[in-house]
């Protein structure tokens, strides 16, 4: 029996829902090893602790909370020194981060000061026996690498959306702990979080995905793609790169290579062609949508349903379809 | 100004992928090598701050076998002014292994920032700039899209999901480098004839226990085929139907 650690994720005061599918694997790291406690870790500013409840719904038994006036935003020094003491403390067998922007670089600094080794980016994860063993998309998602991680506590990323969240309703304790370094001590500050921009949804965070690429042919038929995001009511906006170098959209939507990577439940490509290096962040969502108006475009080879067509007429069309679908529900 | 840049050799990613005998690496018939993506951008970065606010130093680090000396190579024909390979027969996916053997190396090295790219295009683990930072002591901040150095210290910008976080940091300090902030200039032709004279140290690699290994490795299972609803905006109906009753996600 041993105990599982998470770290829960959250941005402006609210959870991430990566922070649930942190919790969720440490609960089925937890179950898997006879049965121990899941302890979650939720960093914040005051009132972050209002939250912690909300961690039970994925299998949280503790809830550690820190809270702190200095930690309205990510401190890297403060929340890796603080994560540190307490997995350290705690005795963990698994330790779960998430690879998103702040969990992928959180995490290599609480194995560093633990002195052990990690796994990066896992979709996939099993306990056997003295290691842990994942799968890890590598070589822009060209390759899957199955990694070997010895060594307690086995400290690891898992890609967004990876996990499935399985409801295990509890009602955790709730502890409070003081942060592991002063905020006021630390030598990298983040000083400002830049607005949202247009983008609906959080992309590591949204069910759906909506992305557009140059067949919308200018920055302004980027409406078309917002709209249908807006119709879904659950959707963030991407984009490819080709169109965030123009400067259609903020680099911070790129999905690719060199962007970001999303597991979304459904992916919708608008206007993207299928570039091996977008078909890299994208390519392990659970359904993909490729509307384009080339039917030999490579994106069709990974797409579960493709309509070949004029996206100025059916985008608008499939828009109105979604929203009168959820109206209906 | 002293920067070192860590840069790794890794196969050219447009080809196509073979597993090879023994199903843990990649089948090396036919592979091309350069300098990871990121890395390149990073070299770049480097450069540009000692031009702009000389006189100082570019140092290239790489660890792994004598083929790693080609990579070095051309990040010395872009100008860098010296390199070091870390000698290892093979490199290790484990970051922290390679961490270990960086920060050895650089620890006392009087190095007023330390580079890396944001990850490695193959390994894709993105851990060894966080890693060797702590090792060495001194401040990180990873996958900045964004860099200004001046005063002693940085102001970097780090590209979130969907928003931006603007940071600050003091000198010395590891910095990885994200796609946004320096296109990589070619090496020129006067830049390779002088990179075969400049300094190429080799030395042992301390990389200590890897902890994390590669226990095989997989070309990506085909998704299943998936299928032309139709065309034009006539098939919107049926699609919306296959995402309510088929992909139920809608």
């Amino acid at each position: 029996m041993a105990n599982a650690f998470a770290f829960a994720e959250s941005r402006g005061g609210e959870l991430r829902k990566v922070a649930f599918e942190s919790v969720s694997a440490a609960r089925q790291a937890a179950d898997a090893t006879g049965g121990g406690e899941v302890h979650a870790l939720l960093v914040g500013a005051p009132g972050i602790g209002g939250k912690a409840a909300a961690l039970g719904r994925a299998g949280a038994d503790v809830v550690v909370v820190v809270e702190h006036a200095g930690l309205e935003r990510y401190s890297p020094e403060v929340y890796a020194a603080t994560a540190a003491e307490r997995i350290r403390a705690g005795g963990y067998r698994v330790a779960f981060f998430t690879a998103s922007a702040e969990g992928r670089d959180l995490a290599p600094r609480v194995a560093a000061a633990l002195d052990v080794s990690m796994a990066s980016d896992l979709t996939a994860f099993a306990i056997e026996g003295d290691a842990l063993v994942g799968q890890h998309p590598t070589h822009i998602g060209k390759i899957i690498t199955t990694v070997r991680l010895a060594g307690t506590p086995a400290v690891v990323t898992l890609r967004p959306g990876a996990v499935t969240v399985v409801e295990a309703a509890r009602t955790p304790r709730v502890e409070q702990a003081a942060p592991a370094l002063d905020p006021a001590a630390a030598r990298v500050v983040v000083t400002a979080i830049g607005a949202k921009g247009d983008a609906q949804l959080d992309l590591a965070d949204a069910p759906v995905v909506v992305a557009g690429g140059r067949g919308l042919r200018e920055a302004a038929n980027f409406a078309l793609v917002e709209a249908l995001a807006a119709a879904f009511g659950n959707a963030a906006v991407g984009a490819t790169r080709a169109v965030t170098d123009d400067g259609w959209r903020d680099p911070s939507t790129q999905i690719g290579q060199t962007g970001r990577t999303v597991s979304p439940a459904l992916y919708v490509a608008v206007g993207i062609s299928g570039a091996v290096q977008h078909l890299a962040g994208m390519r392990t969502s659970k359904t993909i949508v490729a509307i384009n108006k080339d039917k030999d475009a490579p994106i069709f080879k990974v797409a579960d349903y493709g309509i070949v067509g004029d996206l100025f007429e059916v985008v608008p069309r499939l828009t109105e379809e979604v929203r009168k679908a959820r109206a209906s529900q | 100004m002293k920067i070192a840049v860590c840069i790794k050799r890794v196969p050219d990613m447009d080809l196509r992928f073979a597993i090879g005998a023994g199903g843990k690496a990649l089948d090396p018939a036919g592979l091309k090598y350069d300098i990871a993506d990121f890395d390149g951008y990073a070299v770049e970065v480097g450069l540009r701050l000692v031009e702009q606010q000389g006189p100082g130093e570019v140092v290239v680090v790489s660890v792994g076998p004598t083929a790693v000396q080609e990579t070095l190579r051309k990040a010395l024909g872009m100008g860098a002014d010296r390199a070091i390979q870390l000698s290892a027969e093979d490199v290790p996916f484990d970051g922290m292994a390679i961490a270990r053997a960086l920060a050895a190396e650089l620890k006392d090295g009087g190095y007023d920032l330390v580079l890396f790219g944001r990850m490695a295009t193959d390994s894709a683990n993105q851990t060894v700039g966080p890693m060797t930072a702590h090792l060495m002591g001194v401040p990180c901040v990873s996958a900045v899209s964004k860099l200004d150095i001046a005063g002693g210290g940085g102001t970097a910008e780090r590209q979130l999901e969907g928003a931006s976080e603007k940071v600050e940091f003091p000198l010395p300090a590891v910095v990885t480098i994200d796609e946004g902030v320096a296109r990589p200039r070619l090496p020129s032709l006067k830049g390779i004839m002088a990179a075969k004279k400049k300094p190429l140290e080799v030395k042992p690699a301390q990389l200590g226990e890897a902890r994390l290994t590669v226990q095989s490795i997989a070309l990506p299972p085909d998704r299943p085929p998936g299928r032309i609803v139709g065309e034009g905006a006539d098939a919107v109906p049926e699609l919306v139907r296959l995402l309510q009753t088929e992909a139920k996600v809608l």
